[in-house]
């Protein structure tokens, strides 16, 4: 509520505040979790937007973000350069989209990048295995991996191509009645 | 890109398998079959046009801070191989004329809900064919200008509210949405930021939902943690599959129940009579009550003939009255929750979408994000390849041909077993009969006090004989199981399940012979209730016994034999048929035994808690998963179904026969000196409608109602019409939506064929 911090502008506090689905007092912790990976490289000072980006190893080492599989890929998909270094933008954008108020059309948009590994804009089958894979930590047999795959193919892919465009998987996320509570990550 | 030409090459030998005619027979004749003849061909144009474009590509100059879209949509465009003229027509559909285009990193179909400002569809169609055909920085500019210019129009038009609200849900990099923001809101007058100052009320109610929802995310893991036992059961089911757990479900689920009749009983009958003790004890007590219930239990809460028949607390709480309509109302409620649990179970099996989208929603939605810990992560994984594994082994439902001998063969194994089993059933349940009307001709009494064994010890005998029959009779079904050699374990453990249940049902059935045709006869016993509730804690107790015993060194000695002796790698499966069954009898006992002992419930709740660890801790220890996954989603059902109908039902009945025909004992119990115990109840009944004569109308619409058999046909009549209409409605609705499927797959199937066409006209 009071402006006493300095960090970023009121502009810019606003700016951020309307674009995410965070307050401010939620963007500013966020800003110093961020800080906190790597405080020498983060300055106190947003007001005249500095190009600072933190590479993916920071990123990563995250206590949420740690152990789960699918980091590297969230990473990749929310940062400018596509390889996992993000900027403050970026991470806050991650977060905001990850977190609970974040509605169900955008989280399946995302999430549809993150499961598309080579980035074709279609989950195909090697995307799909990969998916099992991590999912599974690969203790399916290579069978089992196959199998899962043709059924899922077989019953998300509505216009028949082989492969789940982004209208099938919103498709099919309209019945999955947990993917919002899922699809969450609390910071 | 390779998988295009895949899909390419298993089309057209499709097609040709299907069809006859050769691939690229690509004229106009296809009027009779439009779908099939051209669906060969927007793949065969694509790879000719990939080819082109991959000059195209090759020859192009390099990297500007842009080329990341550019490589992305060109190839989204190439992928289509649609030319410059079919992009222009495209682009000026109204669906994608609606849309938000293409932006700096993403690209975006929206849902049709958009703003009535449609943007300018030619230069759409025309930044994309610049596009494709020479990389500029300026015509790349220009798009994104376009496309920005685009995004910005659509907010204008709304309020701050609702235009803040759809730019946070656009999925675009915050970067551009803070540019597009500064873009359209300042176009706004000031007043409008001012205006931004919500009023004190609305920031208020805003802040009170935020931290609302904050505290309910944050207490509901909290909450479920606090449902009974929940992070042990996802530990086990994550290990040992949807089998195992459903046995320790329908554990809990029988501790719940019998939590309730124990609440119920022990309010309006053990705790009024505890305060008002009818006369003091007289025996003393020693070790062997716990065990023969006889003694110091005989004349105590614990049993039937230590309740008056008389009014406590001066004359307000009659006894007999308050016995009579509490088994009464325990029974209906169990009833009721017995029937609406049987209900839900039914109808998540037989649910419209089940078939559907069980295993891609699975893969997609079942990856908990918020999971941090390192040994949660691991456990989700099992649990997740678990549950895939079971999935697929219904999947996978092959089986091999079998020659007529062989089929002969395991036919005659399978009805041997089952004749086998039969005997053994019926053996053992004569050896039960017998030993109970005493036709051996032992007497136990002078064998045992021989032995200097404390009285009443002899009491002991059939109950251990019976639980030993409970014991060694289902190890013999395992072994007639094995022998039969099943396919699938699901129909092992359905076999056993039943085999099981014939089992305890012939007991438990010779066993109320005797209590309600032998017993209430035997004019040696004072009090024949109390001796019949005697005789089922004995049961319970001595079953407990047994189990105890057997679960702590049978299930240990078993693994151990089995890994040295036997030499098996892997340790043996968890028994759920047996254990489920053991489970059913026990409750069997229980309900019928709340006439005769109130206290049995409180036993039977012990009972179930400590088996509950007991069990945990062996099966960790000596019990691994089974090797052929099954999914036992129909198992809970099934438990539930056999616990309502030969168990419940049962017991139902046993009571009602009890209390309508038996003439109860003389000398004590709440319904000494009448003839039965129905009639206490009816003049219970007359003494409140005398009391309150409210009542005196309820009872009018008892009788009218529920004794008029024609209301009762009526009743049921609209219940049968009534399942009729849902079920149609449901066959209704599951055939809609396969007819609406079809119907997707034929847009995608013309759309495809229009493209085509588009592509060959504009050449």
């Amino acid at each position: 509520m009071g402006n006493k911090q300095t960090i970023f502008t009121a502009q810019q506090l606003d700016a951020y505040q309307d674009c995410t689905y965070f307050t401010r007092k939620e963007i500013l912790r966020l800003f110093y979790r961020y800080r906190d990976l790597a405080p020498q490289l983060v300055p106190l000072d947003y007001t005249n937007h500095p190009d600072v980006k933190l590479p993916y190893e920071l990123i990563g080492s995250m206590p949420e973000l740690k152990d789960n599989p699918f980091r590297q890929r969230i990473a990749e998909v929310f940062s400018e350069d596509g390889e996992g270094n993000m900027t403050l933008d970026d991470f806050l954008d991650m977060f905001s989209v990850l977190s609970e108020m974040a509605p169900r059309d955008l989280k399946a948009y995302y999430a549809f990048k993150i499961y598309d590994f080579n980035n074709d804009d279609f989950i195909c089958k090697s995307d799909l295995e990969k998916t099992l894979n991590k999912l599974t930590r690969n203790e399916l047999t290579e069978d089992e991996v196959r199998m899962v795959c043709e059924k899922v193919i077989d019953e998300a892919d509505l216009d028949n191509d082989g492969r789940l465009s982004l209208e099938d998987f919103q498709h099919m996320i309209v019945r999955a009645p947990d993917f919002l509570s899922t699809f969450h990550i609390r910071i | 890109m390779d998988y295009n030409v895949d899909i390419c090459e298993t089309d057209i030998d499709y097609e040709n398998l299907a069809d006859g005619e050769p691939a690229q027979d690509f004229s106009f004749n296809p009027i009779n079959e439009p779908e099939t003849s051209t669906q060969n061909c927007p793949e065969i144009l694509e790879m000719e046009v990939f080819k082109e474009c991959t000059d195209v590509q090759s020859s192009r100059s390099s990297s500007t801070s842009d080329e990341s879209l550019d490589r992305e949509e060109i190839s989204h465009l190439q992928r289509h191989g649609w030319s410059a003229a079919t992009v222009k027509v495209l682009a000026s559909m109204p669906s994608r004329t609606a849309e938000l285009n293409k932006s700096r990193r993403v690209r975006y179909q929206a849902s049709s809900h958009e703003s009535p400002h449609c943007p300018r569809p030619v230069q759409g169609a025309s930044v994309l064919a610049d596009v494709e055909e020479i990389n500029t920085e300026a015509s790349n500019f220009c798009a994104a200008e376009n496309n920005m210019d685009q995004l910005v129009s659509s907010l204008q038009g709304l309020s701050v509210h609702e235009g803040t609200r759809k730019l946070r849900a656009m999925p675009l990099s915050l970067a551009d949405k803070i540019e597009i923001r500064k873009v359209a809101f300042s176009l706004k007058t000031e007043s409008s930021f001012i205006g931004r100052n919500i009023p004190c009320y609305t920031h208020l109610s805003m802040y009170i939902s935020t931290t609302w929802r904050h505290c309910l995310f944050s207490c509901l893991p909290v909450f479920s943690s606090f449902k009974l036992w929940h992070s042990a059961l996802k530990t086990l089911s994550g290990r040992y599959g949807t089998g195992v757990l459903s046995y320790f479900l329908f554990l809990r689920t029988l501790l719940f129940l019998n939590l309730l009749l124990f609440v119920i009983t022990g309010l309006f009958l053990i705790f009024p009579q505890a305060i008002y003790p009818p006369r003091s004890s007289k025996a003393n007590f020693s070790g062997i009550e716990l065990l023969t219930g006889t003694g110091y239990f005989s004349d105590s809460l614990m049993f039937y003939g230590y309740y008056s028949n008389g009014t406590l607390h001066g004359d307000q709480y009659r006894m007999p009255a308050a016995y009579f309509f509490t088994i009464g109302f325990t029974l209906f409620i169990i009833c009721i929750i017995l029937v609406y649990r049987l209900s839900k179970s039914f109808g998540k099996n037989f649910q419209v979408l089940k078939s559907n989208e069980n295993l891609a929603v699975k893969v997609f939605s079942c990856w908990d994000f918020k999971v941090s810990k390192k040994i949660s992560v691991r456990l989700q994984s099992e649990k997740i390849s678990t549950q895939l594994k079971e999935q697929l082994s219904e999947m996978i439902k092959g089986e091999d041909k079998k020659t007529c001998m062989q089929q002969l063969r395991r036919l005659i194994v399978h009805l041997l077993a089952w004749i086998a089993c039969l005997i053994s059933i019926f053996l053992g349940t004569i050896g039960v009969h017998y030993l109970s009307e005493n036709k051996f001709n032992f007497n136990f009494k002078a064998m045992l006090q021989a032995h200097n064994l404390p009285k009443d010890t002899e009491l002991l005998v059939l109950s251990a004989v019976v639980s030993g029959i409970n014991l060694l009779l289902p190890g013999f079904f395992n072994l007639c199981v094995w022998a039969e050699k099943y396919e699938s374990p699901g129909t092992r453990v359905y076999v056993s399940v039943f085999r099981n249940l014939l089992l305890k049902v012939s007991v438990i059935g010779v066993l109320c012979y005797r209590w309600l045709e032998r017993i209430p006869d035997n004019s040696t016993l004072e009090c024949w209730e109390s001796f019949v509730g005697q005789e089922l804690y004995r049961l319970l107790v001595m079953d407990f016994i047994v189990t105890v015993v057997y679960t702590f060194l049978g299930e240990f000695l078993w693994r151990v034999f089995s890994q040295t002796i036997l030499q098996k790698k892997r340790k043996p499966v968890f028994d759920i048929a047996r254990n489920v069954l053991e489970l059913i009898y026990g409750q069997t006992l229980t309900w019928i035994g709340v006439l005769f002992a109130p206290l049995l419930p409180a036993v039977q709740l012990i009972k179930l808690i400590v088996l509950f660890y007991m069990k945990k801790r062996s099966l960790i220890l000596n019990c691994q998963a089974s090797r052929k996954p099954w999914r036992a989603t129909q198992m809970t059902t099934l438990f539930i179904c056999i616990l309502w109908f030969p168990s419940f039902l049962g017991t139902v009945v046993t009571i009602i026969y009890t209390v309508w025909t038996i003439k109860p004992s003389e000398n004590c119990g709440p319904f000494r000196n009448l003839k039965t115990m129905f009639e206490g109840g009816q003049m219970s009944t007359r003494h409140l409608e005398d009391a309150h004569p409210i009542l005196k109308w309820l009872s009018w619409v008892y009788d009218c109602l529920v004794e008029n058999p024609v209301f009762l046909f009526l009743a049921s009549g609209v219940f049968l019409m009534v399942i009729y209409f849902q079920a149609q409605v449901v066959d209704g609705q599951r055939k809609i939506i396969s007819r609406l499927e079809k119907q997707i797959e034929n847009e995608g199937k013309d759309k495809k064929f229009l493209i085509a066409k588009l592509q060959d006209l504009c050449k």
